[in-house]
């Protein structure tokens, strides 16, 4: 059966809308600056905002079952951090190495919060407010207040985000990496019992439990997933900036969240698709790159940011009316 | 003037797709505390509501002291001197109990706040009614019986001479009550004019001199207290024709499949021993806040119990949690489809493979063929009339989800099913098929538990019926030899010997 051609429909879809967002405001500061299109260009805007896209699948987990984590920003300054100290003193390691290590540190620090709140009965954003101030502490501390710097790093860790090897000499090695790690979970969650376990927590955590799903299972592996991505982007994050500093990654997470949620993530769980967060953070990034090239000042760029964010949750609530409105059409009384 | 103070009648209150009020009638007379009776949905409640302004009638006619009103909302009858105490006290648990007898009508001048004043006035109104806390207690730290005594004093604050009270001792102690009948009659002695709902017996002969009983939303009667028996007014309440909806096949029952020795969890039951055998239907019964749903709750391992013991083919098992009970083969249909059952927004489909993603894919991957196939067969089985699998569970009728719900459980290999009022909210005809339904399962095989308040339902689709009041197990009744007044007098069981 071919459907007809309807504009609402495909308005209300937000995959398509925000496409269609993405290419009007493409054209247009393409149309006001020719030098925003190239290559280069948008080559520079995927690799800056590879730490900001990675973890907005990652925060999709959490939100999808209706958590939130607001301690990712120090989650990845202290496995950033404890990656480059561990570096500084073993000069000898392959990147590889240093990468597993910030992985390992982001994943524990992921679980204890999904501990915390699943048995602990913490709420979500208390826990994580609290993990937000005893990781940042622990980056410092582990530090001493001190920083990495470039030539403390190896020549191999602080390349890796710049040369192209994973991507056979044509496109950079954090592009691959956001690339492989979408199309990974589109499988997860498309295909994969896990994948659909964790939103039917979201949608209905006690239907899911009667079903005989384990809800704390489900909801720690969630903050899992989000602090192993996290602490793989601690070591991305400190091999394209060749530096480890205390506060890095402050304020992170209310990007990441602000990605998730212009890509039509529910801040009430089980609503979500990793098209859509891909979008929303590309909408993000673009944003971010493109007005300082048509001349927006920086303080007019933040405003919009949130602007969006707004229109975006408005969006939100009025589909989610359009879509409870529909279906009990369909009941009869 | 008129001899009755609130006078009712008519009244017909339509739901959608239910009568839950039939043309009934009222009459109270001044200073008198008149007791409203009835099973379990006979539309007693609904009648408070339409009282106190919340549902506004389709046909009827109120008077209050002869003179006819027309209530629009809650305020309109506040106002005119009608205050409801509902069954759950309905208070604001972090505020003080001045702020809470106030709420809506505080004292107020100029804008402000009187403090001292409330406080006083409240104090006031608490030692008349022998409380022993004070307005400025926070509300929540009080006992059920003492949050009551907030909302009789709220009603006294409001100068309220028509008092309802929905089931209050349901929740109170023997003491309490007996401290409740006290607040009663001195309320009545000083010229208010009570309607007290109770399932009690106790409670009617301790206060009312005329009992109204309602029944399938009907009005069957007003009776003087002191010149009806128990008999007749059991009678009264459950007196209908069973009518022949049931197409319960005779089934061969097989071995037993689960049993409970001793079961017990603090303040909610007691010593509940029952089993069931494969092929049996066992219908477990009693009024509202007998302990049932607790019990089977318990068995499904969403509840923990305190001492006990749980069989499952002659073998104990110990079931901590809802994995144990699924894995021993005890399925649960929850009483509220809505919130427990279903994920409203999923499709039918995978609402229905969503318990064992596994058993169709792999422990990875999801199989989504396997699974469409499977839900397809198993909507057909239960003949659904969505019109695929992809329809939104939200988009079916209550009857409609709930064979939904059994889909669901047939997709798992389980042994015992329980159903949690297996017909609320579904309109005759989808009932029926929801019994048709039961007995082909029973048919199968499956040992089926089924919780109902519905007397008909219980009498037509049981092998067996054990009866519950107040969280103990008061009888147990086999099919043909079961009636209406055996069970209602084993769930009034406690308040019939206490009454006595």
């Amino acid at each position: 059966m071919k459907k007809k051609f309807n504009l609402k429909s495909i308005t209300s879809s937000r995959e398509t809308s925000l496409v269609i967002v993405l290419v009007l405001l493409c054209g247009f500061v393409q149309f006001r600056n020719s030098a925003f299109l190239t290559p280069g260009m948008i080559e520079n805007l995927f690799k800056n905002y590879a730490v900001t896209m990675i973890m907005a699948l990652g925060m999709m987990c959490v939100l999808l079952i209706g958590g939130i984590d607001i301690a990712v920003g120090s989650t990845l300054g202290f496995s950033g951090m404890c990656a480059s100290l561990f570096l500084r003193d073993h000069t000898q390691m392959p990147a590889i190495v240093i990468f597993l290590i910030s992985i390992a540190i982001g994943t524990i620090c992921g679980a204890l919060i999904g501990l915390v709140i699943s048995y602990g009965k913490v709420p979500p954003i208390i826990a994580t407010l609290g993990g937000m101030y005893v990781f940042r502490g622990l980056a410092y501390l582990v530090a001493k207040n001190e920083w990495v710097s470039a030539y403390q790093f190896t020549d191999g860790y602080k390349d890796f985000a710049q040369s192209k090897y994973l991507g056979f000499g044509l496109v950079n090695n954090l592009i691959i990496i956001t690339i492989l790690i979408y199309i990974l979970f589109f499988i997860f969650f498309k295909w994969t019992t896990l994948g659909r376990k964790i939103y039917a927590v979201g949608s209905n955590a006690e239907a899911a439990e009667v079903s005989g799903i384990k809800i704390h299972r489900i909801k720690i592996m969630c903050y899992a997933i989000l602090g192993f991505l996290t602490g793989l982007c601690g070591a991305i994050y400190t091999s394209l900036y060749a530096s480890a500093q205390g506060d890095m990654g402050t304020g992170l997470e209310m990007d990441v969240i602000a990605a998730c949620v212009v890509g039509g993530v529910s801040l009430n769980g089980g609503r979500g698709s990793v098209a859509g967060v891909f979008l929303g953070a590309l909408t993000m990034a673009i944003v971010g790159r493109a007005l300082p090239l048509i001349g927006v000042s920086q303080f007019w760029q933040t405003a919009i940011k949130g602007l969006i964010i707004i229109v975006a949750v408005i969006l939100n609530v009025l589909a989610q009316r359009a879509i409870d409105k529909n279906n009990l059409k369909g009941r009869e009384m | 003037m008129s001899e009755y103070v609130l006078e009712l009648k008519g009244i017909t209150k339509i739901f959608p797709g239910v009568k839950a009020l039939d043309g009934v009638h009222f009459q109270l007379k001044a200073g008198e505390i008149h007791a409203l009776m009835g099973e379990n949905g006979a539309g007693k409640s609904t009648f408070i509501k339409v009282i106190t302004g919340v549902h506004k009638a389709e046909e009827g006619e109120m008077f209050l002291n002869g003179k006819k009103v027309n209530f629009r909302g809650p305020r309109d009858a506040q106002e005119a001197g009608i205050a409801a105490i509902y069954q759950h006290v309905t208070a604001y648990p972090h505020l003080t109990v001045a702020e809470n007898i106030f709420m809506g009508h505080e004292k107020v001048k100029h804008g402000i706040i009187q403090w001292k004043a409330m406080n006083e006035e409240a104090n006031g109104l608490l030692r008349e009614l022998n409380a022993d806390f004070n307005a400025t207690d926070e509300m929540g730290a009080l006992s059920v019986a003492q949050q009551q005594m907030v909302e009789i004093a709220k009603a006294l604050s409001m100068k309220a001479r028509i008092i309802i009270m929905d089931e209050p001792t349901a929740a109170l102690t023997k003491r309490e009550s007996e401290e409740l009948y006290r607040i009663a009659e001195k309320l009545r002695e000083e010229g208010a004019s009570i309607i007290f709902i109770s399932h009690r017996f106790e409670d009617m002969y301790r206060l009312a001199t005329r009992v109204t009983v309602f029944r399938d939303s009907k009005y069957i009667g007003t009776y003087e207290v002191d010149q009806i028996s128990n008999g007749d007014l059991i009678t009264a309440m459950v007196g209908r024709e069973i009518t022949d909806l049931f197409p319960k096949p005779e089934v061969k029952l097989g071995k037993e499949v689960l049993r409970v020795e001793n079961l017990s969890r603090q303040g909610y039951f007691k010593n509940v021993s029952f089993s069931v055998k494969s092929g049996e239907i066992l219908g477990l019964t009693g009024l509202v806040g007998a302990g049932r749903t607790e019990v089977v709750q318990t068995i499904f391992g969403a509840e923990r119990y305190d001492s006990g013991k749980i069989f499952v083919e002659e073998k104990e098992v110990r079931i901590r949690k809802v994995q144990d009970a699924l894995r021993l083969g005890i399925g649960l249909l929850t009483e509220d489809r809505q919130h427990q059952g279903l994920i409203l927004d999923w499709g039918i489909g995978r609402n229905i493979t969503l318990s064992e993603i596994e058993k169709y894919g792999s422990k990875i991957f999801t199989n989504e063929k396997a699974e469409r196939e499977a839900a397809k067969k198993l909507a057909e089985e239960v003949d659904t009339k969505a019109v695929t699998i992809f329809d939104k569970a939200s988009s079916l009728s209550g009857g409609n989800q709930q064979k939904v719900v059994v889909a669901k459980i047939l997709a798992s290999d389980l042994k015992v099913l329980i159903m949690d009022e297996p017909t609320k909210g579904v309109d005759v005809g989808a009932k029926a098929e929801i019994y048709a339904i039961m007995g082909e399962l029973a048919k199968k095989g499956y040992a089926i538990i089924m919780i109902s308040s519905e007397m008909p339902e219980i009498l037509g689709m049981s092998d067996r019926i054990t009866v519950m009041c107040e969280g103990r197990v008061t009888g147990e009744l086999k099919r043909g030899e079961a009636t209406q007044e055996e069970i209602l007098k084993l769930a009034m069981a406690k308040s019939l010997k206490a009454a006595q």
